[in-house]
């Protein structure tokens, strides 16, 4: 049998404070994918990033080949032939198709680009990922899918054999996620080995060989695609088997939240109307791009909408202003939480305590910051090592209970959330599940968006479908389903 | 906190070279150390002092401030008019020529949370602006108090007696409460915890409720407030200004002495007592190029030699300390 295309043995890395890797085993075959599962935190990225070059390790090997390898960088990974696609995309916006994919190893004449040559040379290679796009067009003016093979078709313009996904579906269609999956199959074919990284466990089934399980740094298992289901991957992933999430039916309260005639900015024509009682849990479903987060960002305040009503407990918001929305007590928990949620170089305490110490008076009251951070940390079991330490430290589910833990502080009505578990894992998610039931058994009237459907129907009491930014319908519980929302989301006619 | 000892350490052996530079091998007696010449000095670390704080206002925010410099050279020309063309009290005078600056800080705000304009433009347009406006209002002749703000002048040029031939300059005083009123407000309030936010994410400070627009036009207020305070300190210690040259730099220096003392330019990150430490360490440097050099022209290439080094090795350290 010959060597496996990459092998990593008893991989050691920590970082001040964490023993993020210890004695880790990874192998991957040539034309195979691997999906590496692990809570987050497990310390699947930093697998990743020791085997892309982006850390070293402290201790173990990895040969590519056969061959023991050192990889100072993630320039002698790729010229190696491993390639990171990273979840944030990080191709520059401001490029051309064509100058992204050619970055760095630009064809030129003496000191001058080659612009018609890398022009035709992205052209095919993307043609050959399905990808019909003009070189010349802007970066920015693709869709998060067609970034992905963009990056995609740069690994590949390296040569790669190994390639590591990490999350590559977070932010793509099901259309996109498709052909991604296609994609993988087609690389897989050529004999190339790809390292697939995702919380979403339907994937796995569908596109993965064989399955590798991390937790807290160490290997938890592994077996064949055909043995895994998801409860035993769960298993794997947590150690523990998860109780069934689902909460019992119950009467909703008042309505809290009261919107007409609501149009945003990006769908000036679709009014939208929408109650929200307490204690309710509401799924806005829809397409990517059919105005779900335009909605709650207009209902926040965060961007100015056309026009329309927003009360909440019969008072009207301004509707311009967060500051506004979060006094009235409606508050939102936003899709990028790097950007929008957290001030990442501040700590967990004072992200906790950011929107509430202002009602405590004019100075910094210390003792209830302190306060609200052993509550909270206690409370939504946020793993850090206390109040001071830097949110930028902690790992994606974390960071979202404490965006979760401070607007909980502020004792709101109405809790908007923007794909609240977006690259949290799955244990994480299942926490964050529990305290919304609770919340809302509490009174709290939670309007959440998800494009994940099985969120939608494992959480909400019933869900408005748009599609094109009005709404295409509503469905109650008994009617949720994977095809009743996707009949309404699909909708030709525009009401 | 780091930074601050660094900055203090640094300090501390300029000063210490300073004394050696200057001192009498026959008698042992340091001109750096005399006390006329710490007065002197001391008293410039008061004025230049504002000025730093003045600038550190809208670095935390991320923002910059270039038109420092001209609101001095406002505050330098229109002070002097109040008090001996209209004869207007000094607390009047005082009073107007503050809101004024505020004013100007109202209009840079409005300018770049309203319009959102750069706020390198909006204040480079500043600088040129108010300059060129205060030539013109002053025909470029030299603004002079004469004898009109007697009182008024003991807050720039006062000294309180500690010891026999040794007096602490107002100026210093001054600075010691702008200090304090500002660390406070900085590290003790709700808004300075909120414009930290701001500076360090806008957005996520504004997903929190933050009023960072209001926040941030506050800042500039304040900047320029400040820029004004220091400017009448100026114009109150020399008794006159000339609107082509009043001022002229201070801005950089300002900037400088922030940067130097921690504030770092992305925003978000800054302690009063580096500010007022690196605007010591400026202020000592250009002492002693005059006292051991017959001739100041070496002044601005040594102070940014000085400068860039300390950045340097700044860096240096930061790279040294974080690959252990």
């Amino acid at each position: 049998m010959p060597a496996p295309l990459l092998e990593a043995r008893g991989v050691d890395k920590a970082f001040p404070g964490v023993r993020a890797l210890s004695c880790v085993d990874f192998v991957l075959h040539r034309g195979e994918v691997v999906a590496l599962i692990g809570e987050n935190g497990a310390g699947k990225s930093t697998l990743m990033k020791v085997l892309a070059g982006v850390h070293q390790p402290d201790a173990g090997e990895i040969r590519l080949d056969g061959t023991p390898i050192v990889l100072r960088s993630p320039a002698a990974a790729l010229a190696a032939g491993i390639a990171l696609i990273h979840q944030e995309l990080s191709l520059c916006d401001n490029l051309t198709v064509a100058g992204a994919l050619f970055l760095g190893a630009e064809l030129r004449r003496g000191p001058f680009l080659r612009r018609r040559a890398m022009q035709e040379h992205a052209h095919q290679s993307l043609r050959r990922l399905g990808l019909e796009v003009d070189p010349r067009a802007l970066v920015a003016s693709l869709s998060p899918g067609q970034k992905q093979l963009l990056e995609i078709a740069r690994a590949l313009r390296a040569n790669a054999q190994v390639l590591i996904m990490d999350e590559p579906t977070s932010s793509l269609t099901r259309v996109e996620a498709e052909r991604l999956f296609a994609v993988t199959r087609e690389l897989e074919a050529q004999g190339r080995g790809i390292v697939y990284v995702s919380h979403r466990l339907g994937e796995v089934l569908a596109v993965a060989d064989r399955v590798v399980g991390l937790r807290d740094g160490h290997n938890s298992g592994e077996m064949p695609v055909g043995d895994a289901t998801h409860e035993n991957m769960v298993a794997m992933m947590v150690g523990r088997t998860l109780s069934n999430t689902r909460r019992e039916a119950h009467a909703p309260g008042e309505v809290v939240l009261r919107v007409r005639g609501l149009r945003t900015q990006a769908f000036p024509r679709a009014a939208v109307d929408l109650d929200l009682r307490a204690g309710e849990i509401v799924g806005i479903a829809g397409l990517l791009g059919s105005g779900r987060s335009e909605l709650l960002r207009a209902l926040f305040g965060a961007d100015r909408a056309r026009a329309g009503r927003v009360e909440v407990n019969g008072v009207q918001v301004a509707g311009h202003d967060p500051a506004a929305a979060v006094a009235a007590g409606l508050v939102l928990l936003p899709e990028d939480r790097k950007a929008q949620g957290l001030v990442l170089g501040m700590s967990v305490m004072h992200n906790l305590s950011l929107p509430t110490l202002h009602r405590r008076g004019r100075f910094v009251d210390a003792a209830y910051e302190r306060g609200l951070s052993e509550r909270s940390i206690a409370e939504l079991s946020i793993a850090a090592s206390g109040g001071n330490q830097v949110a930028s430290t902690l790992s994606g589910g974390n960071q979202q209970k404490v965006v979760l833990g401070k607007w909980l502080a502020a004792e709101p009505s109405v809790l908007l959330l923007d794909e609240p578990t977006r690259g949290v894992d799955v244990g994480a998610r299942a926490e964050i599940y529990t305290r919304l039931h609770e919340l809302a058994a509490r009174g709290l009237a939670v309007l959440f968006v998800s494009s994940d459907l099985d969120e939608v129907l494992a959480l909400a009491d019933r869900a408005v479908v748009l599609h094109q930014g009005a709404v295409a319908g509503e469905l109650a519980r008994e009617q949720l389903s994977e095809e009743s929302v996707m009949m309404l989301a699909t909708s030709v006619e525009v009401p | 906190m780091k930074k601050v000892f660094g900055i203090a350490a640094l300090l501390f052996v300029v000063a210490v070279a300073a004394w050696w530079m200057t001192r009498d091998p026959a008698s042992g007696d340091s001109t750096f150390l005399s006390p006329y010449n710490l007065e002197n000095l001391l008293q410039r670390l008061g004025l230049f002092g504002i000025l730093s704080i003045a600038a550190a206002f809208v670095i935390v925010t991320g923002g910059i401030d270039l038109s420092i410099g001209s609101v001095v050279c406002v505050a330098g020309c229109v002070l002097p008019w109040l008090l001996r063309d209209l004869a207007l009290s000094p607390a009047v005078a005082m009073a107007l020529v503050l809101a004024l600056s505020a004013a100007i800080g109202l209009w840079h705000g409005v300018l770049i949370v309203g319009l959102g304009l750069q706020p390198f433009i909006v204040t480079l347009c500043g600088l040129l602006l108010y300059r060129g406006i205060m030539r013109a209002f002053t025909n470029d002749q030299t603004m002079g108090l004469g004898d009109a703000a007697e009182g008024l002048r003991w807050l720039a040029t006062g000294r309180l007696p500690i010891v026999e031939g040794f007096g602490l300059p107002v100026p210093v005083l001054v600075l010691a409460v702008v200090a304090v009123g500002t660390s406070v407000l900085w590290t003790r309030t709700v808004w300075g915890r909120h414009l930290f936010a701001l500076g360090r994410n806008e957005e996520a400070a504004r997903f929190a409720g933050v009023a960072t627009g209001r926040l941030t036009v506050l800042a500039y207020v304040l900047c320029s407030l400040l820029a004004g305070l220091g400017g009448s300190l100026f114009v109150l210690d020399v008794n006159s200004a000339q609107a082509s040259s009043f001022g002229n730099f201070y801005e950089l220096y300002a900037i400088a002495g922030a940067v130097l003392g921690g504030v770092a330019l992305r925003g978000g990150e800054g302690i009063v007592l580096g500010i007022v430490l690196g605007t010591a360490l400026m202020q000592t440097l250009q002492n002693t190029i005059n006292l051991v050099g017959d001739s100041n022209r070496l002044e601005f290439a040594v102070v940014g030699g000085v400068i860039l080094a300390g950045a340097a090795v700044d860096e240096g350290l930061r790279r040294l300390w974080r690959r252990r």
